[in-house]
């Protein structure tokens, strides 16, 4: 049984560090009808840059930290002006295929500066199993993760207080219910969209050092977004909940299929259990778990 | 003056409807496919054929696939690799275990094995649509090529899980070299892009386009939503099986699962967009582009003495910056430009 929880909370644990990669997802879906491919890339240019400035600049992480962050700033600023402010009104299909450009785009200049080559990034946490936890109940869990959990649930109560305290947040919000309802209010619609873009960013910088001190700053991690979408169906695209629920969802069922149906069926099925997961559920609903009802008309 | 369709007329039912109704598109195209099978298997060096011709008619043929599914019938996918994987894979499997079957009618029976998989991944598509499906079609992605790793039967037990294609032979004359597999594949892909065409203008075609353009709309008045849509998946997926066997051999000659990548399904995704969605000819043209710019990209970074670490990053940066610019400047791709070129031929010289 010890095992089993083990599993289980490891599951969830990672989990959380997918739902903190959908949560990008879902910010800018909500606000522009952007679904954004390249979340994954902006992760893994996020975490590259970090280290790349660390590197070059042989300064320690809390001096490269706001120098990342001021760049990721101003590439959410450079997205909004150069990709998406010449397409706006074209369909959401072209956006998407836009922002597989624009994925690609930030591949290929991530590590034209900084090298291809795997990075190790330290973080002050250490990867190793929680004393508390084994003591008292003999279950092995990551200190690390319960961490990434602890910043993940900060990250996300920041963005609920952005949104529901501030000028700015309310101003998203109206921009997300209703993009030309904003505007007749005077909203200044690409204010709003660049600085979504630029908090984007910035997620994708928290995700990006999480996974990147996980499993080393590596190309592999622009993979993270292909995790990403199942929690996404499976959450539904519009719902900040919804990326957790899906995340913790999609994270645990996937380290149990991977333990308990794995060795049937010969292993590697994480690969493509969470999208037939996500699959099956969407058969049942298809707005997903906390997607807002799709009402068509003619 | 050289494109003018004056003074054309219809007298009958059947000039009425026919593919190319204008002469000079029925000359252009039978001049394009005279010198393709004849001029340019006399005058291409082995290496152009099958490093660029080969590959760039295979990847039409998977464009043009892709493009009745998303151009035409209106559903994104992001699976095309592995409907090419399974046409692929049921070929080798259909020649090796019936002794006697003809290559064609393996490479036949491989597009019609893609079908049903086409069709057995297209069912989410009547529950779901737009990105839920986009992302929906990624499980197919991952999930052929783990089932093409993971079953060895399907491998015949090959221990690295890589499987040779048999040697092509029709009527025993051998299709053994670059000129010779050139010709089989041109000639496979021109008889099923004139079936596309073709098949766009009629009434499949047409329930594809009121289906893509309002599927709610077309439900109400009396297209049959599940048959159109399946429809679109079993064709799609056909061209792309065929397209796959092609790809495995014709071009590769050994194949892996893992050939049939992710990264394989987005450049298709690319040939569409910039050649153009929902066009037969912007397949041709998106193909062409995609194969030959890396081509063009190594010349140009040769002879700029750049490191291959450099070349290739920028190679991904270039490719990234022309979808973006693409889909801003002429968001109906190549074909588009092609049609705007004809439009001023037709009125040149006077410009209005």
């Amino acid at each position: 049984m010890n095992f089993f929880f083990e599993v289980l909370i490891g599951g969830l644990l990672s989990g959380v560090m997918y739902a903190l990669v959908a949560i990008g997802f879902v910010l800018i879906y909500k606000a522009s009808g952007v679904f954004n491919f390249a979340q994954g890339a902006m992760v893994y240019f996020a975490a590259l840059t970090c280290v790349g400035v660390m590197d070059k600049l042989g300064v320690s992480l809390w001096i490269a930290l706001p120098i990342t962050v001021a760049v990721m700033i101003v590439l959410g600023l450079a997205i909004e002006r150069v990709v998406l402010r010449p397409l706006v009104n074209q369909p959401e299909i072209t956006l998407f295929m836009a922002t597989i450009g624009l994925a690609f785009f930030i591949e290929g200049l991530a590590q034209l500066m900084f090298g291809a080559q795997v990075r190790r990034l330290e973080l002050p946490i250490e990867d190793v199993p929680s004393q508390y936890l084994m003591d008292h109940y003999n279950i092995l869990v990551s200190q690390f993760d319960i961490m990434a959990a602890l910043v993940c649930g900060l990250l996300v109560t920041t963005l609920a207080l952005l949104f529901s305290k501030t000028k700015v947040g309310r101003a998203l919000r109206a921009v997300a219910d209703d993009h030309q309802a904003a505007l007749a209010v005077g909203i200044p619609l690409q204010r709003i969209w660049a600085v979504l873009w630029a908090v984007a960013g910035l997620v994708a910088l928290v995700a990006g050092l999480l996974w990147g001190a996980r499993n080393g700053v590596q190309f592999a991690l622009t993979f993270v977004a292909l995790k990403a979408l199942p929690v996404l169906i499976l959450g539904g695209f519009t719902s900040m909940p919804g990326a957790i629920v899906g995340g913790l969802i999609i994270g645990a069922s996937e380290k149990l299929a991977e333990v308990y149906i794995g060795p049937i069926v010969g292993g590697g099925i994480e690969g493509w259990f969470p999208y037939v997961l996500a699959l099956l559920f969407l058969l049942v609903r298809p707005e997903g778990l906390f997607g807002e009802k799709i009402i068509r008309r003619i | 003056m050289l494109y003018r369709e004056a003074g054309q007329f219809k007298t009958s039912y059947q000039a009425d409807g026919q593919i190319f109704p204008i002469l000079q598109d029925r000359l252009a195209l039978l001049a394009l496919l005279v010198i393709a099978a004849v001029i340019v298997p006399l005058a291409a060096s082995p290496y152009a054929l099958s490093a660029i011709l080969i590959p760039f008619l295979i990847f039409s043929l998977a464009a043009l696939g892709l493009n009745i599914l998303t151009g035409y019938a209106g559903q994104l996918s992001l699976g095309t690799a592995a409907f090419m994987a399974v046409g692929a894979f049921a070929s080798y499997n259909f020649i090796l275990r019936i002794p006697g079957l003809p290559v064609l009618l393996a490479f036949v029976l491989g597009g019609l094995s893609a079908a049903l998989v086409g069709i057995a991944f297209g069912l989410p598509s009547l529950r779901i649509r737009g990105f839920y499906l986009a992302a929906a079609t990624l499980a197919t992605q991952f999930f052929v090529v783990w089932c093409l790793t993971k079953i060895p039967y399907l491998t015949n037990y090959s221990s690295s899980g890589v499987i040779t294609a048999q040697p092509i032979v029709i009527l025993g004359y051998a299709f053994d070299t670059p000129d010779r597999k050139y010709l089989l594949v041109l000639a496979v892909v021109a008889v099923m892009a004139l079936l596309a065409k073709n098949m766009v203008r009629s009434n499949v075609g047409r329930s594809w386009m009121a289906v893509r353009d309002m599927d709610v709309a077309a439900e109400v008045i009396g297209f049959r939503l599940m048959r159109t849509k399946l429809l679109a998946f079993a064709v799609s997926s056909f061209y792309c099986g065929v397209a796959g066997a092609l790809y495995a051999y014709a071009y590769l000659g050994t194949v892996e699962p893992e050939a049939y990548n992710l990264d394989l399904s987005f450049r298709i995704l690319f040939m569409i967009i910039i050649g153009g969605v929902g066009s037969i000819l912007g397949s041709f043209l998106g193909a062409a582009f995609i194969v030959l710019l890396p081509v063009l990209l190594n010349v140009i970074a040769h002879s700029l003495a750049l490191p291959t670490s450099v070349a290739s990053n920028l190679e991904l940066m270039v490719f990234g910056a022309l979808i973006i610019f693409f889909l801003i400047v002429e968001p109906h791709g190549l074909a588009r430009l092609w049609q705007i070129g004809k439009e001023k031929l037709r009125l040149w010289p006077f410009p209005h």
